[in-house]
């Protein structure tokens, strides 16, 4: 840190800065440090963390010893019957959940995000368009859940009070129960997932494109380049480390992401993903166990991106 | 409507019809269009009597003739307003705030005198612990201090991070930035178990004392961003005039940070203010807030789209107003977490 050349001019004593930080570091210490070292001791654990996960291992059933959590949290969603009936159950386990919301909706989000900006770039009322846009950040995923819940209502009668139903009926076709029929149902909640954080994506993004020098705009404009290519060939490559940090940002968002199928669905019709199934097993099934050892899995899965902040983060500071 | 921050932030620099046409519009339009429709529903709906948005779409809602004939207005020759005035209600809303459940609606049970089950017809029912009146209260008391508590720590140990030195200042301040993207599902178990030990599941100490080791990492890093951007000189010109730290911290930083104070505080507010997850584990039905109230609704108890509808739209008011109102700050407050490349 450059700045450090600053702090010796001004007089402190050695336990000044840490009479500053100490309240900071304790709270961090005791309620994300240690419940996190915590957590990864009770996912070897049984149900209440009074015995080893060993213990509850049956005669004759597979049994992984200590990590008898981890067979469960891995498997126990699977099919091993045969190849595809495992690769069936894979795809609507939470695992394959979870990787359709990844793919879905970081390319949903960032892409409507990217064309979004860049269209609205060229109109007057641009600080409206993305208002408009940007609003359903400032409410609660159950909020947002209930407003899509009745999008997507499915009437028994002949009326159809949700949009969606109403819409395609009068295209002549059946109304379809979005949230309970799979595998659709998946997709229809990563759409609301996508309709809260385009805003996001897009005032990043927006930011990064409005940064780019006009001249370069200007100079390939006279060259007789279209709107599609300027996007294309210069304004995307120049923007690309703003996309790849709204990228990373989002994948996070996303492996974290709990409420919306809490709410719609509560991972019932197999829309679990990774952060539903943790609830239920350390809650309304209270195996503390299971629970801890599919969050470990989800730390697991966060830690790549947790090196690559702490990485970036190391190289803006030499550039300070 | 106040604008968004980041398009203001440059001066206009070309003209903005240069490369527009009508495609353009036409795609902005179905965008916007995409994204404005199931707010509006929400809004509609949450105004209308419940036999007309059983049976009818929303969408119609300013037909007068549609629906049952049991809602149509009882004289056929009325004017086009007084029929419209009588499909719209906000009994949904009064109904949602008391929580009344039942077939008829709170102000016409009221009024036939018979007073609704558990219901004393006077305001006191604002206070029932299964209306959104008494959501509200209980949200806004695990918002406030889970805002102020973090932001107030955070300060005095961004300032030492930016300003001060000490042995492992880098090194601490790098796991802070790997802490702000652990995920809470991380520490549920451990700290349900911990405020079991203390007695505290389902009082709001535990929420606030949650939100608050939650909400440090990232206070502090903006913070710490939002200090160490501050010109040293003014640093070195107040310890010429014999500050202290101290001094130098309440004087000088404190009043020049505070936009981003305001930033960080908006953000920390509505993120408390939406988040179900944490209330749903520590408090759970003992004190429901909004956010727990409305999945109660949809999950368990299977209330109708009136009530639903106007429970959301209450819970969406307050995130709405600061949104409209203090937008530039929501904006940066949102931005300001995800590393520059």
């Amino acid at each position: 840190m450059s700045r450090a050349t600053v702090a010796p001019v001004m007089r402190q004593s050695r336990g000044t800065p840490w009479l500053y930080l100490l309240p900071a570091l304790i709270i961090m210490t005791v309620f994300i440090l240690y419940p996190m070292i915590n957590t990864v001791g009770l996912s070897f654990r049984n149900a209440d963390g009074t015995a080893s996960a060993a213990s509850t291992c049956r005669e004759g059933q597979p049994c992984w010893g200590a990590w008898e959590n981890y067979r469960y949290a891995l498997t126990n969603e699977l099919d091993t019957g045969n190849a595809s009936t495992l690769l069936e159950s894979f795809w609507v386990s939470s695992y394959g959940n979870t990787i359709k919301w990844l793919l879905v909706m970081v390319i949903g989000t960032v892409g409507i995000g990217l064309v979004f900006s860049v269209l609205v770039d060229r109109i007057k009322k641009e600080a409206l368009a993305k208002s408009i846009i940007f609003m359903p950040m400032a409410i609660s995923f159950v909020g947002a859940g209930v407003i899509w819940k009745f999008v997507y209502n499915y009437g028994t009668s002949q009326v159809q009070i949700g949009i969606l139903n109403a819409a395609i009926t009068k295209l002549g076709l059946e109304p379809v129960a979005w949230l309970s029929k799979i595998p659709i149902n998946t997709l229809m909640l990563i759409i609301v997932g996508i309709w809260m954080w385009t805003g996001f994506c897009m005032t990043m993004l927006s930011s990064a494109i409005k940064a780019i020098p006009e001249e370069i705009i200007e100079a390939s404009r006279i060259d007789g380049a279209s709107n599609f290519n300027i996007f294309t060939r210069i304004q995307v490559p120049i923007i690309a480390p703003t996309i790849v940090v709204v990228v990373t940002t989002m994948v996070i968002n996303v492996l974290k992401l709990f409420d919306i199928v809490y709410v719609m669905t509560g991972g019932n019709f197999k829309t679990n993903v990774i952060a539903t199934r943790m609830y239920t097993e350390m809650y309304t099934n209270a195996q503390y166990g299971r629970g801890t050892a599919i969050a470990v899995i989800l730390i697991l899965l966060i830690v790549p991106f947790i090196v690559m902040n702490i990485r970036r983060f190391t190289k803006q500071e030499a550039m300070r | 409507m106040t604008t968004l921050s980041l398009s203001r932030r440059l001066p206009k620099r070309h003209n903005k019809r240069e490369g527009s046409n009508v495609g353009t519009g036409i795609g902005i339009a179905i965008i916007l269009f995409i994204w404005l429709i199931p707010t509006i529903g929400l809004l509609v709906t949450s105004f209308r009597p419940v036999s007309l948005i059983n049976t009818t779409g929303w969408w119609t809602a300013l037909d007068v003739n549609n629906g049952p004939a049991s809602s149509q207005y009882p004289d056929p020759n009325a004017g086009y307003v007084e029929k419209l005035s009588s499909r719209f209600t906000i009994n949904n809303y009064v109904d949602a705030l008391t929580g009344y459940r039942g077939t008829s609606t709170y102000l016409d049970a009221c009024a036939s005198g018979t007073k609704p089950l558990g219901m004393n017809c006077n305001l006191s029912d604002l206070l029932n612990p299964r209306g959104m009146g008494r959501a509200f209260i209980n949200s806004v008391i695990v918002t406030i201090p889970s805002t102020i508590f973090p932001i107030v720590i955070a300060l005095f140990a961004s300032y030492a991070f930016a300003w001060m030195d000490f042995k492992g200042r880098y090194a601490i301040f790098a796991v802070l930035v790997g802490l702000q993207v652990v995920p809470i599902q991380m520490t549920l178990v451990p700290m349900l178990r911990m405020f079991a030990g203390m007695g505290i599941n389902g009082t709001f100490p535990a929420v606030w004392l949650f939100h608050t080791g939650f909400g440090l990492p990232y206070a502090i890093y903006m913070l710490r961003n939002a200090m160490s951007s501050l010109p040293k000189d003014l640093f070195e010109s107040a310890y010429l005039d014999g500050a202290n730290h101290w001094q130098v911290f309440r004087k000088i930083v404190f009043p020049l940070v505070t936009p981003a104070i305001a930033s960080l505080a908006i953000y920390q507010f509505l993120w408390v203010w939406n988040d179900l997850l944490v209330s749903l584990v520590f408090l759970g039905g003992s004190k429901p807030v909004m956010t727990y109230q409305i999945s109660n609704m949809v999950t368990s108890l299977g209330a109708g789209w009136h009530l639903l509808t106007a429970a959301a739209f209450l819970s969406m008011l307050l995130p709405m107003i600061v949104f409209f109102a203090l937008q530039k700050y929501f904006v940066r407050g949102m931005m300001a977490g995800a590393v520059k490349g």
